[in-house]
C-alpha cells in the first residue's frame, strides 16, 4: 500500500469521523427528528427485548396434536383444491389492495401498521395451520397450501409479507415439533385476537452462512440451557415476544430453542437492510440466556431440524415467486405505454424477449417450489428438491429484480416505482434461513 | 389437487423405455455416431414392438401417434393421458440416445402431422408408414411462412416446385410430408402440407447432411420438379382462409414443442447422471442440505444445472399435462421449449467441462451429448421464436408488432 493511499484513506476516516459527530446535528445539518426516530431504520440501536405476556395454558394436552399429511392424488395436476383457490384469491386482493398500498412507506419507516398486522390476522391464515383441537382450524398439513398464501402475500410487497407470516413460522413450528407441553403453553396465544409478534430466528451475521455449522451455541447447564450468540434479520425482532432459535446444542448438533423476549440476557439491536425493512429487521442477541429444560424442540433431533431449514427455504422460494410476479405484473403495461423511436419499446426485441424470459423463469421458480412443497406435504422427501427450488429461485428471481429495475431505466432506479424496492427485497431470498415456515 | 410427481399408471411404461434406452440404444450411441449415413438396424425390431404398444392404445414413441383430441370427452376432473405419457417416454428415451430416438421408423414429425390432421381416409391410407416432413428451404427456416415451393392444382393432382432442406428422415422415410404454398400473393393461409410418396416422379434426393450431432439421423435435401401429388394427398382444408390463416399447419407445432423439450430434458439428464457420477468417484460431494456456496464449486455448480433442468422437466410436463387437459398450452409449450432447448446445451457444456478430458474424449458419450444437444435449440422453432412467441403472449402483441 503507497502511502498516498494510506493519507487518502486516514483523510477518509476522519472525514467519517466528523460527519458521525454529535455537533454536525447540532448545526442543524442533519434534521433533528432523525435522533429521536426509532430505532428500526438505524443501524444499532439496542434495546432489551420485548416485554412478552405471560404464556400460559388453557388446557394441557395429553399429547401433541398434530396435523395429518395429506393423501398422496394418482395424478399429475397443477390445479389448486378449491379451497386453496379460494384462500389464494382472499390473501392475493389482501395483498394487492392492502399491502402494495402501505409498501413504500412501511419501507421508509422501517415498520409495517400496526392495523394491517391486524387485518392480516383477521385474515386467519394462522389458524389453518392449528390443528382443531387447539383451537384452530387447520385439518391437514398443507405445505402446499402456505405457499400459495406466500406466494400471493409476496404479490403485494414482500417486506409486508414477511412482516405477516413472521409469526405463523413460530406457530407452525411448534405444531410440526412442539410436545403437549409446548404446544398447550404457546399455541394458544396464537389463535387469540392478538397474536404476538413472534420470530424463527436461525441466520446469524457471517459469510457462507450454513445453518448444519451455527456459531450460536447451547451448553446443558443444572437441567436447562445457555444460550450464547447472534441470531441476524431477525423480523420484527424488538416487538417480538416468543423466538425460536436455531442453536448449536453441545454434543448434539444444531436444534431449535424457545426463547420468551424478556428472558434475562435477550437483548435486541435493530438491523436495518437493504431490502426486507417493512420487516423491523434486528439482531437477537443471546447474552448468557438461561432456558428450562422445557424449551428444547423435539429433543433436537436430527431430522426435525433438517425439515425446519427447508420448510424455511421454501417459504423463501414462494416469497421471491410472488415478488417475481409482481416485477413481470408492472413491468409488462410500462413496456407496452413507454414509447421509444416511435413505437413502444416492447416492439423491440432486446425488451420483449427480456419480458419472455421473465416469464419463463417465473414459471420455473414456481413449478420448483410446488413440487418441493408438495412432496413435503405427503411426508416425501424433499431435501434435493429444495435444494434446486432455492437455487432456481435465488439466482432467476435476483434477475428478474434487476430486470425489473433495468426495462424501467431511470425511472426504475427512483422510489416513484415499486421496481427499485423490489430489486432490494429479492436480493434477500437467496440468502435468508429461517423467518417464514411452509 | 397439486402434485407434481409422475403419475403411477405411467410407470410402467417409463420403465420400458428406459430399458430400450439403456439396452438398445445405448450401447449403439457411438457406433451410429461415427457411421453417419448408415441405417441403425437395430431399430426395425423396436419400431415393431413400439407399433404394437402404440396401437394397443398406449403411446410409446416419439409422439408420432400424434395429439389428435378425442372426441369422447367425460368433460370433468384431472386427466393425464397421451400427451403426458409422451413426453415421459421421449425423456426416457433420450436420455438413451437422442438421435437415434429420431430415427425410429415410423415415429417421425410427419407421421405427427398425419395423425394428428389427416381425415379419416388418409389416416387408413397412411397407416403403417414412416413419415418424414419437408418444411425448411434454403432461403427460410424460421420464417416458414416465407416458404417458395409451389403448388398448383392441375386434373386430380397437385404439381410441386422447389427445393426442401433438413428433411430429417428424409432418406429413410416412406413419405415426406412438403409444405407448399398455393399462392405465394395470399400469403400464410396458402400453405398447405401434401403427403409425397417417395418414388413420385420429380421428386429427388439431392443429398445428405454431414452434422454437428444426432448423426445417427439422416438430414436430407429435396428438390421437387413437375413432382405430381394425388389431391386427395392434402392435408387438412385445401381452401385458402384468410381468416383461419396459418392454423391449420401450425398447429401440429403447438403439439411437438413440448416433445423437443422432452427430447432436450432427457439428453440433459444423461448428462447429469454421468456427470455426478464422475464427480463421485472424484470425491466430490452433493449435499443438498447445506448451502449450495458452502461446498465444493463443482457441487455447487452441479445444483445449479440441476436446478434448470429440473425447471426444464416440470414446464415441459405443465404444457403436456395443459394439451391432455385441452387448455390452450401454446405460452407453456413455448416456454418450455426455450428453456429446455437452451437449458440442455448449456448443461451439456458444463458437464462436458466438468469431467475435463473425460468429458471431451470419445472414450465415453458426454462429448456426442453436448453436439447432440445444440440441434434441440434450433429445430421446431429455435429459441428466439420461442422467446418471440412468449413475448407476444405476455405483451399481448401480435406478430405484426412484435417481429
Amino acid at each position: 500500500m503507497s502511502l498516498a493511499n494510506n493519507a487518502m484513506g486516514f483523510g477518509l476516516r476522519v472525514l467519517n469521523r466528523f460527519a458521525g459527530l454529535p455537533v454536525v446535528d447540532r448545526l442543524g445539518l442533519r434534521k433533528p427528528a432523525e435522533k429521536v426516530l426509532y430505532q428500526a431504520t438505524r443501524t444499532g440501536f439496542r434495546t432489551i427485548g420485548a416485554l412478552n405476556r405471560s404464556f400460559s395454558a388453557t388446557q394441557k394436552l395429553l399429547k401433541p396434536a398434530r396435523l395429518p399429511h395429506g393423501r398422496a392424488p394418482e395424478l399429475f395436476d397443477l390445479t389448486p383444491s378449491e379451497e386453496q383457490q379460494m384462500l389464494r384469491d382472499t390473501v392475493q386482493g389482501f395483498a394487492l389492495e392492502q399491502l402494495r398500498q402501505h409498501a413504500a412507506a412501511a419501507d421508509t419507516a422501517c415498520a409495517a401498521p400496526p392495523e394491517l398486522l391486524q387485518q392480516s390476522s383477521d385474515l386467519g391464515i394462522a389458524l389453518m395451520g392449528v390443528p382443531e383441537e387447539l383451537g384452530g382450524v387447520g385439518s391437514e398439513r398443507s405445505a402446499m397450501t402456505n405457499v400459495l398464501v406466500a406466494e400471493a402475500m409476496a404479490q403485494g410487497d414482500l417486506g409486508l409479507a414477511v412482516a405477516c407470516l413472521a409469526p405463523s413460522a413460530v406457530s407452525t413450528a411448534l405444531v410440526l415439533w412442539g410436545n403437549a407441553e409446548q404446544q398447550s403453553k404457546y399455541l394458544p396465544a396464537f389463535i387469540g385476537e392478538k397474536i404476538p409478534a413472534a420470530a424463527l430466528a436461525v441466520l446469524e451475521p457471517r459469510p457462507l452462512f450454513d445453518p448444519m455449522n451455527l456459531t450460536t451455541l447451547a451448553y446443558n447447564a443444572g437441567g436447562g440451557y445457555v444460550l450464547e450468540g447472534v441470531k441476524s434479520l431477525v423480523p420484527r425482532a424488538a416487538e417480538a415476544e416468543l423466538f425460536i432459535v436455531a442453536a448449536q446444542l453441545e454434543n448434539k448438533g444444531p436444534a431449535l430453542f424457545i426463547v420468551e423476549s424478556s428472558t434475562q440476557g435477550v437483548s435486541i439491536e435493530s438491523e436495518p437492510a437493504m431490502g426486507l425493512r417493512a420487516a423491523s429487521t434486528g439482531r437477537l442477541i443471546l447474552n448468557n440466556v438461561r432456558l428450562p429444560a422445557s424449551a428444547l424442540l423435539s429433543e433436537a433431533q436430527a431430522e426435525v431440524y433438517t425439515d425446519c431449514i427447508n420448510l424455511a427455504r421454501l417459504g423463501w422460494c414462494a416469497l421471491a415467486t410472488g415478488t417475481a410476479q409482481a416485477v413481470l405484473d408492472y413491468v409488462v403495461p410500462y413496456v407496452n405505454e413507454r414509447v421509444a423511436f416511435g413505437e413502444p419499446i416492447s416492439h423491440r426485441q432486446a425488451v420483449a424477449f427480456n419480458v419472455a424470459n421473465i416469464g419463463i423463469e417465473l414459471e420455473s421458480m414456481r413449478l420448483l417450489t410446488w413440487r418441493a412443497a408438495s412432496r413435503a406435504e405427503r411426508g416425501l422427501s424433499f431435501s434435493r428438491e429444495t435444494a434446486l427450488a432455492r437455487r432456481l429461485c435465488a439466482d432467476k428471481g435476483m434477475a428478474i429484480g434487476n430486470d425489473g429495475v433495468q426495462l424501467l431505466g431511470g425511472h426504475g432506479y427512483v422510489k416513484e416505482h415499486p421496481v427499485e424496492r423490489w430489486y432490494r427485497d429479492l436480493r434477500a431470498a437467496g440468502l435468508m434461513e429461517g423467518v417464514v415456515l411452509v | 389437487m397439486i402434485n407434481l410427481e409422475n403419475p403411477k399408471k405411467f410407470t410402467a411404461l417409463v420403465n420400458q423405455a428406459h430399458q430400450v434406452a439403456a439396452e438398445i440404444f445405448r450401447p449403439n450411441s457411438r457406433k451410429y455416431d461415427r457411421a453417419e449415413h448408415s441405417y441403425p438396424k437395430e431399430l426395425d425390431m423396436l419400431a415393431a414392438l413400439l407399433d404394437g404398444m402404440n396401437s394397443a392404445g398406449g403411446n410409446g414413441g416419439a409422439g408420432a401417434a400424434g395429439v389428435r383430441r378425442d372426441s369422447k370427452d367425460d368433460g370433468t376432473g384431472n386427466r393425464n393421458s397421451s400427451n403426458l405419457s409422451t413426453v415421459l417416454g421421449v425423456m426416457e428415451l433420450c436420455w438413451g440416445d437422442v438421435g437415434l430416438l429420431l430415427s425410429m421408423p415410423r415415429q417421425g414429425l410427419g407421421n405427427s402431422a398425419i395423425a394428428s390432421v389427416a381425415n379419416d381416409e388418409q389416416l387408413e391410407r397412411f397407416k403403417g408408414r414412416w413419415a418424414a416432413m419437408a418444411i425448411t428451404e434454403p432461403h427460410c427456416g424460421s420464417d416458414s411462412a416465407a416458404i417458395r415451393t409451389s403448388a398448383r392444382l392441375d386434373g386430380d393432382d397437385y404439381v410441386l416446385n422447389g427445393e426442401k432442406i433438413f428433411v430429417t428422415s428424409g432418406e429413410r422415410a416412406e413419405l415426406v410430408v412438403v409444405w407448399a404454398t398455393l399462392d405465394k400473393a395470399a400469403g400464410r393461409a396458402a400453405i398447405k402440407s401434401f403427403v409425397v410418396e417417395k418414388n413420385t416422379p420429380g421428386f429427388e434426393l439431392v443429398r445428405l447432411e454431414h452434422k454437428l450431432g444426432i448423426r445417427a439421423s439422416d438430414t436430407a435435401q429435396f428438390a421437387l420438379v413437375n413432382c405430381r401429388v394425388p389431391k386427395a394427398n392434402l392435408l387438412g382444408d385445401p381452401k385458402i382462409d384468410v381468416e383461419k390463416g396459418f392454423g391449420g399447419v401450425m398447429q401440429t407445432f403447438d403439439n411437438t414443442r413440448p416433445l423437443v423439450a422432452g427430447m432436450a430434458v432427457g439428453v440433459a439428464r444423461a448428462c447429469l447422471d454421468e456427470t455426478r457420477k464422475v464427480l463421485e468417484q472424484a470425491g466430490v460431494k452433493i449435499d443438498y442440505d447445506r448451502p449450495a456456496l458452502t461446498q465444493h464449486a463443482a457441487a455447487a455448480e452441479f445444483i445449479k444445472m440441476e436446478a434448470d433442468y429440473e425447471a426444464a422437466r416440470l414446464l415441459t410436463l405443465q404444457a403436456a399435462w395443459m394439451a391432455d387437459n385441452r387448455k390452450p398450452n401454446s405460452l407453456q409449450a413455448s416456454m418450455a421449449k426455450a428453456k429446455a432447448g437452451r437449458g440442455c446445451v448449456d448443461i451439456a457444456l458444463k458437464c462436458v467441462e466438468l469431467c475435463g478430458s473425460i468429458g471431451y474424449a470419445e472414450n465415453e458419450l458426454l462429448e456426442k451429448w453436448a453436439r447432440d444437444a445444440k440441434i434441440l435449440d434450433i429445430f421446431e422453432g429455435t429459441q428466439q421464436i420461442q422467446l418471440l412467441i412468449v413475448a407476444r403472449r405476455l405483451l399481448g402483441k401480435s406478430s405484426a408488432e412484435l417481429r
